[in-house]
C-alpha cells in the first residue's frame, strides 16, 4: 500500500513536470528542429561570428535579454530581448519575421530597424544561416523583459525616415564569392563584410551614419573612440603586421604591436577569440588584400618646439613601460613605434588612453590584461598634445601634430562620458 | 545573528601570496573557492599606477597600504613583568591589509633558507653540543626539510620569474652564485638584475677581503617574463620605489602580477573584499572546522561553511585568529605548555652607512630596485665556525640600497645637526656619495620561552576580542650575534674607501617604534611534535585536520633570510599534500 501510494504520487508529478514543459515550450520559434544539434550548434557559431551577445546583453546580466543602451550619433538605441520569451522577446516570430529583421531590416510590425542593428552586413548571410541563429537562439533560457527599444529624440524617433536611410544606404543580397580569389579570401571577405561586421566601427561614416563606401575600413569614430584604419595602409593601417600577427591580435587581443581596449577589448572578448584559427587566418587575408590610402604624412623635425617637449615628456613619464625606443614589451606594453593605431588620423582614441588610462583585454592566451595609467589629472592640454605629436613622429614614423585644441575638446567630451 | 552562506569546498582566510597561490592550487583541483579578505580588491594599474605610486609621504610615511591601526592592533611589552599597551602607530613592522598582501609592497627579496637551517637544533646540537645554546632558546626542527621544499621553491621562483644567480646547480658550485646555499635543480627563471655602482664597488671590496659576493635573489625582474600560468612580467625600470609600495610596471612579483589575472577568470573562484573573518567555526568535537564567521563593513555577519579552512593572513593574525577560535592549546610561558603563541620571532637587522668622498664617489642611490645589491653569506646560518664567538645564528650583509627616496634617505655624517643650514649642506654633500644599505645585515632571530603571543588581558578590539599580546625583546645571543655582523660588514664598508664609517648596531630592548623589517615569524609553527607545535610538516593542524595555516607564523625560529621565498614554497608544498593526499583521504596526514 505504502509503495502504490508512493507511486501515484510519483506518477502525478511526472505528470505535472511534463505539463509545465509543454506549457512553457515555445509553440511557434519557426520551423526550426529543436533536436537538430548540426543546425543550433551552427547557429550558436554564427552568433559569435555576428556578434550579437555585445549588444543584445548587459553585462553582468541575463544572456540575450536586451536592454542595453547602443550609442548612435543620433542618441541611444537600446537592443531588443532576442531570448525565445513569447511575449517580451522573440518567441513568437516566424521565421520568416526573424529573418526580415536579421537580413532586411524589418520589425514583426513592419516598420523598419535603425541600422544600429548591422543589417547592411548581415544581409550577407544565407537564410539558413539566419535560421541556424534562430534556432540557436531558441533554444537558450527566455528572459521575460520588456525592452523599449527606441530612446531616438525627433526626428530621428521617425522609424519612417530609415526607408530613405535604405535606399541611400543598404544594398539587399547574400554574400557573393569573387571566383578569381581563393576560397580562403572569400571566406574572410564573407566574415568581414558580412557576420563580423567589421565595418560598422572601421568605415567611416556619413553626416546620415551610412558608411562611406569610398574609405572602407579607414576608420572611423565611434563611442568616444578612433576605431582605426584596418586597412593594407602601412602608415595608419594594419600594413605593418603579418597574417599571423592579425590573427593573433584577434585571437589574443595582443600581438607584437598592439592590445585591445574600449569597443575592440568587448569585441575580442566575447567574439573574435571564440573563432576558430581558419576563420582568423582567413579574415588576417582578406583585410590584407584591402588597400587603403596612397598619401603619406610628412614627418614633423625633430626640432618642432612640440617634438623637442614631446619627447622630454615621453623620456619622463611613457619610457619606463613603452622604452626610448617606443618598442615596449610585447604583449605587455605596446610598441608605439610599430603600432600604426597610434598614427591615425584622427587622435580620439591617443588622446583618451592618455588622459583616462586603459586597460587591455583579457583572454585565455593572455590573461594578463596590462593596463595604463591615466594622465589627464596631471598632464595639462598642450602637454598632451606635445606628447602625442612627438609619438607620432618619433622612431621614423610620421603623422599630422595633436593640437592643444583637439586635447581640449575631448577632454570636455570624455567628462561627460562614464564609459 | 549571523546570516550562513551556501557551503564551499574551500574557504580561504586572507588573500596575499599564500592564500593567492592555495586558491589557484585547489580551483586547478575542480574545488569551489571562496577568498574573505579583510582590506579591499587592488590592482596593478588602477591601485599602483607609475604615475604617482612614487610617493614617499603618501605611502611611506603615511602607510596608505597598510592595516589601520584604529581597525585592529597589536598590544606590546618587552618583557613577562610588564604591562602591555596598544600599538597605535605602525613602526617596527607594517601589518599588510588588502588584496595581495605583504606581496604588494615587499621588497621581492626572494631567498631560500640554508639546508641546515630546517634542521637547527639538530645541526647545532651535533656541531657544538647542547650546552652551547642557552637554556631557554626554544629552537626547535621543522619537520620538513630543505630537500622536500626544493621543488616548491623552484615553484615559487618560476611562479615569480626571480632573477639571480645560481650558486649552487644540483651540487655543483657555480661561479658567481652563492657558494652556500642549497643545491638548486635548476637556475634562476632570469639573470640576476645589473648591479649599480655602490654594489658593484662592495662586491669588489668584498672579494679582495676573500668572500664570494653574489647578487641577491630578486624578484623584480631582470628581463620580461611570462611565468607558468602564462601572466606577463616587463623588465624593472631601477625606479627604487618597492618596499612600502604596489609596482604598477609588472616588474615586481606579487598575487597581482603573478597569480590573480588567472585566478579571477576561474568560475569556481570567488572572492569577498572588505570582509574580516572573526572566527574558525568548529563542530562539537572541535576536531573538525565548519566554516569561518566573518563581518562585512555594514557589521553584517556572515558563516561561510566549508569544507576545508585555509588560514592565510599575515603571520600574526594566523595566530590571532587561532586564539579567538580556541584552536589548539594557548602556550604558557610559566608552565610551558600549549602551542599556539609559542616561537614568536622577528629579525635582527642592523646597517652601516658609509660616507665617501663626493669629489671621487657618485652612488646614484636614486638608481635601485627593491632586491637589488651584492651580498656576502660568509656569515649566515652556520657557514662558519660559531665556537669560538659564543652565539649561534647568522645573517646576509650586502649593500642592498633598495632606493634614494628623499624623505629617509637623506644620509648626513655623524655629529651634523639634526636641522638648519649646516643639515641642510650636508645633507646635499652627502646625497650621492653615501652608501645606505637598507637591511645590510639582515641577520636571524632565535626563538625563546620567554618571547610568544598571547590574547592581552586589558585591551580589546571593536567586537570587544581581547588584542593579541605581543611579548618580545632581544636576547644576548642575537645582540652578540649582530655586533658580530656589524662589524664585519663594517669592514667591507671601509674597504670600498669610506671617509666615514657609521655603525648602527642593533640593541635591546627591542623597540616596536622604528622600523626593521614586516618578518614577524612563528605563533603557529610546524614541527614533528603536538606538543611542541600547532601544524604538522603539511601545514595541517594538529587538532583540526581539515584546516591548514600558510605563512610565515609557521616559523619555529627567524633564519638571517627575508621569508617570502620559503613562504611560497611551504604554500606549494602544503597545496601539493592536500592534492595528492588529503583531498583522497580526508583525515590527519601525519599521526599525532
Amino acid at each position: 500500500m505504502h509503495s502504490a501510494s508512493a507511486n501515484t504520487w510519483l506518477l502525478r508529478a511526472f505528470a505535472c513536470a511534463a505539463a509545465l514543459l509543454l506549457t512553457s515550450a515555445p509553440t511557434i520559434a519557426g520551423q526550426s528542429d529543436p533536436q537538430d544539434f548540426t543546425q543550433i550548434s551552427k547557429g550558436r557559431y554564427l552568433a559569435i561570428l555576428a556578434d550579437c551577445g555585445s549588444c543584445h546583453t548587459v553585462p553582468g546580466h541575463w544572456r540575450f535579454a536586451g536592454g542595453l543602451p547602443i550609442e548612435t550619433p543620433f542618441g541611444d538605441i537600446v537592443a531588443p530581448n532576442i531570448t525565445p520569451d513569447r511575449e517580451t522577446g522573440i518567441g513568437a516570430w516566424t521565421d520568416d519575421e526573424f529573418d526580415a529583421a536579421v537580413r532586411r531590416g524589418i520589425r514583426k510590425d513592419g516598420s523598419p530597424l535603425y541600422p544600429a542593428m548591422p543589417y547592411n552586413a548581415y544581409t550577407k548571410m544565407t537564410r539558413e544561416e539566419v535560421l541556424a541563429i534562430r534556432a540557436y537562439l531558441n533554444t537558450v533560457e527566455p528572459a521575460h523583459h520588456a525592452v523599449v527599444a527606441n530612446t531616438l529624440p525627433f526626428p530621428f524617433n521617425i522609424r519612417t525616415a530609415m526607408r530613405v536611410w535604405n535606399a541611400l544606404y543598404f544594398t539587399a543580397g547574400t554574400y557573393r564569392p569573387d571566383p578569381a580569389k581563393s576560397a580562403e579570401w572569400n571566406r574572410g571577405a564573407y566574415l568581414v563584410t558580412g557576420p563580423a561586421h567589421c565595418g560598422a566601427c572601421h568605415t567611416p561614416k556619413t553626416l546620415l551614419g551610412g558608411d562611406k563606401t569610398s574609405r572602407y575600413l579607414q576608420g572611423s569614430k565611434i563611442q568616444g573612440w578612433f576605431a582605426p584604419d584596418i586597412t593594407d595602409d602601412k602608415a595608419r593601417g594594419i600594413g605593418n603586421w603579418s597574417v599571423d600577427e592579425i590573427a593573433a591580435y584577434l585571437k589574443a587581443g595582443h600581438n607584437k604591436a598592439s592590445a585591445a581596449t574600449g569597443p575592440m577589448a568587448e569585441a575580442v572578448s566575447l567574439s573574435t577569440s571564440h573563432f576558430d584559427d581558419g576563420d582568423l587566418h582567413a579574415i588576417a587575408v582578406y583585410l590584407k588584400s584591402v588597400p587603403g590610402r596612397q598619401d603619406t604624412a610628412k614627418s614633423l623635425p625633430a626640432d618642432d618646439p612640440a617634438m623637442t617637449a614631446g619627447a622630454a615628456i615621453y623620456r619622463d613619464e611613457c619610457s619606463a613601460c613603452h622604452m626610448l625606443d617606443g618598442r615596449g614589451t610585447p604583449k605587455l606594453f605596446p610598441s608605439l613605434a610599430d603600432s600604426s593605431n597610434v598614427r591615425s588620423d584622427d587622435p580620439a582614441s591617443l588622446i583618451r588612453v592618455v588622459l583616462r588610462g586603459a586597460r587591455s583585454v583579457a583572454t585565455a592566451t593572455e590573461p594578463t590584461s596590462p593596463g595604463m595609467p591615466a594622465y589627464g589629472w596631471q598632464l595639462d592640454d598642450a602637454q598632451v598634445a606635445a606628447v602625442l605629436t612627438y609619438i607620432r613622429n618619433a622612431w621614423g614614423a610620421a603623422a599630422p601634430a595633436v593640437s592643444a585644441e583637439d586635447v581640449t575638446r575631448e577632454r570636455s567630451r570624455l567628462a561627460s562620458r562614464p564609459d | 545573528m549571523a546570516r550562513r552562506l551556501p557551503k564551499k569546498d574551500v574557504v580561504i582566510i586572507g588573500l596575499g601570496w599564500t592564500g593567492s597561490i592555495m586558491a589557484h592550487e585547489l580551483t586547478d583541483e575542480g574545488l569551489d573557492v571562496v577568498a574573505i579578505e579583510r582590506g579591499p580588491w587592488r590592482d596593478s594599474p588602477t591601485d599602483f599606477p607609475t604615475n604617482y605610486m612614487q610617493d614617499e609621504l603618501r605611502y611611506r610615511i603615511r602607510h596608505e597600504l597598510f592595516l589601520r591601526p584604529d581597525q585592529l592592533t597589536f598590544t606590546f611589552r618587552n618583557k613577562l613583568d610588564q604591562t602591555a599597551l596598544p600599538i597605535r602607530s605602525w613602526g617596527a613592522f607594517m601589518p599588510p591589509n588588502g588584496v595581495g598582501g605583504g606581496g604588494v609592497h615587499w621588497n621581492a627579496e626572494t631567498w631560500r633558507f640554508l639546508p641546515s637551517d630546517f634542521v637547527l637544533r639538530t645541526h647545532l646540537t651535533q656541531r657544538y653540543g647542547a650546552a652551547f645554546l642557552p637554556d631557554d632558546m626554544t629552537i626547535q626542527d621543522w619537520g620538513v626539510t630543505y630537500d622536500d621544499l626544493e621543488p616548491h621553491y623552484d615553484q615559487f621562483e618560476y611562479l615569480c620569474g626571480t632573477s639571480g644567480t645560481a650558486g649552487n646547480l644540483k651540487g655543483q658550485i657555480q661561479d658567481g652564485g652563492n657558494p652556500f646555499e642549497g643545491p638548486r635543480s635548476r637556475p634562476y627563471p632570469t639573470p640576476a638584475q645589473a648591479q649599480p655602482f655602490g654594489a658593484t664597488l662592495f662586491a669588489k671590496a668584498a672579494r679582495e677581503l676573500g668572500y664570494k659576493p653574489f647578487p641577491q635573489p630578486s624578484g623584480n625582474l631582470s628581463k620580461p617574463y611570462v611565468n607558468p600560468l602564462g601572466l606577463r612580467m616587463g623588465q624593472c625600470t631601477y625606479c627604487g620605489f618597492c618596499e612600502w609600495f604596489g609596482c604598477g610596471n609588472y616588474s615586481k612579483a606579487s598575487p597581482q602580477t603573478t597569480i590573480l589575472p588567472v585566478l579571477i577568470r576561474k568560475s569556481n573562484f570567488s572572492l569577498r573584499d572588505n570582509s574580516e573573518v572573526i572566527k574558525i567555526n568548529t563542530d562539537a568535537s572541535g576536531k573538525m572546522a565548519t566554516g569561518v564567521t566573518f563581518v562585512d563593513t555594514s557589521l553584517q555577519e556572515w558563516e561561510q561553511p566549508a569544507d576545508l579552512v585555509i588560514l592565510s593572513a599575515y603571520s600574526m593574525f594566523n595566530t590571532q585568529l587561532l586564539l579567538h577560535s580556541k584552536i589548539s592549546q594557548p602556550y604558557d610561558p610559566a608552565a610551558n605548555t600549549g602551542v599556539v603563541g609559542r616561537n614568536f620571532t622577528h629579525q635582527t637587522i642592523s646597517s652601516v652607512n658609509g660616507f665617501f668622498d663626493n669629489k671621487k664617489f657618485n652612488f646614484n642611490p636614486f638608481i635601485a630596485s627593491g632586491s637589488i645589491g651584492m651580498c656576502v653569506d660568509e656569515f649566515n646560518g652556520d657557514n662558519f665556525d660559531h665556537g669560538p664567538h659564543g652565539f649561534v645564528g647568522g645573517a646576509y650583509m650586502g649593500q642592498v640600497q633598495t632606493g634614494g627616496r628623499p624623505i629617509q634617505t637623506t644620509p648626513v655624517p655623524p655629529g651634523t645637526p639634526k636641522w638648519g643650514a649646516e643639515w641642510k649642506k650636508a645633507a646635499r654633500d652627502n646625497y650621492l656619495s653615501t652608501v645606505k644599505p637598507g637591511t645590510g645585515v639582515h641577520g636571524s632571530f632565535y626563538s625563546y620561552r620567554d618571547i610568544y603571543l598571547d590574547l592581552d588581558p586589558a585591551y580589546t578590539d571593536r567586537f570587544n576580542r581581547p588584542l593579541m599580546r605581543m611579548t618580545i625583546d632581544f636576547h644576548d645571543n642575537e645582540i652578540k650575534q649582530n655586533r658580530f655582523m656589524t662589524d664585519k660588514f663594517a669592514e667591507i664598508i671601509k674597504a670600498m674607501g669610506a671617509n666615514v664609517v657609521e655603525k648602527e648596531y642593533r640593541k635591546a630592548p627591542y623597540d616596536v617604534t622604528t622600523y626593521q623589517t614586516t618578518h614577524l615569524n612563528g605563533g603557529a609553527i610546524i614541527g614533528a611534535d603536538p606538543k611542541t607545535s600547532v601544524i604538522n610538516r603539511y601545514l595541517q593542524n594538529w587538532d583540526v585536520s581539515n584546516l591548514f595555516v600558510l605563512g610565515a607564523s609557521a616559523f619555529p625560529q627567524n633564519a638571517g633570510y627575508n621569508p617570502t621565498g620559503t613562504v611560497g614554497a611551504l604554500a606549494f608544498w602544503a597545496a601539493e599534500a592536500i592534492r595528492s593526499q588529503y583531498l583522497k583521504h580526508p583525515g590527519p596526514l601525519v599521526d599525532a
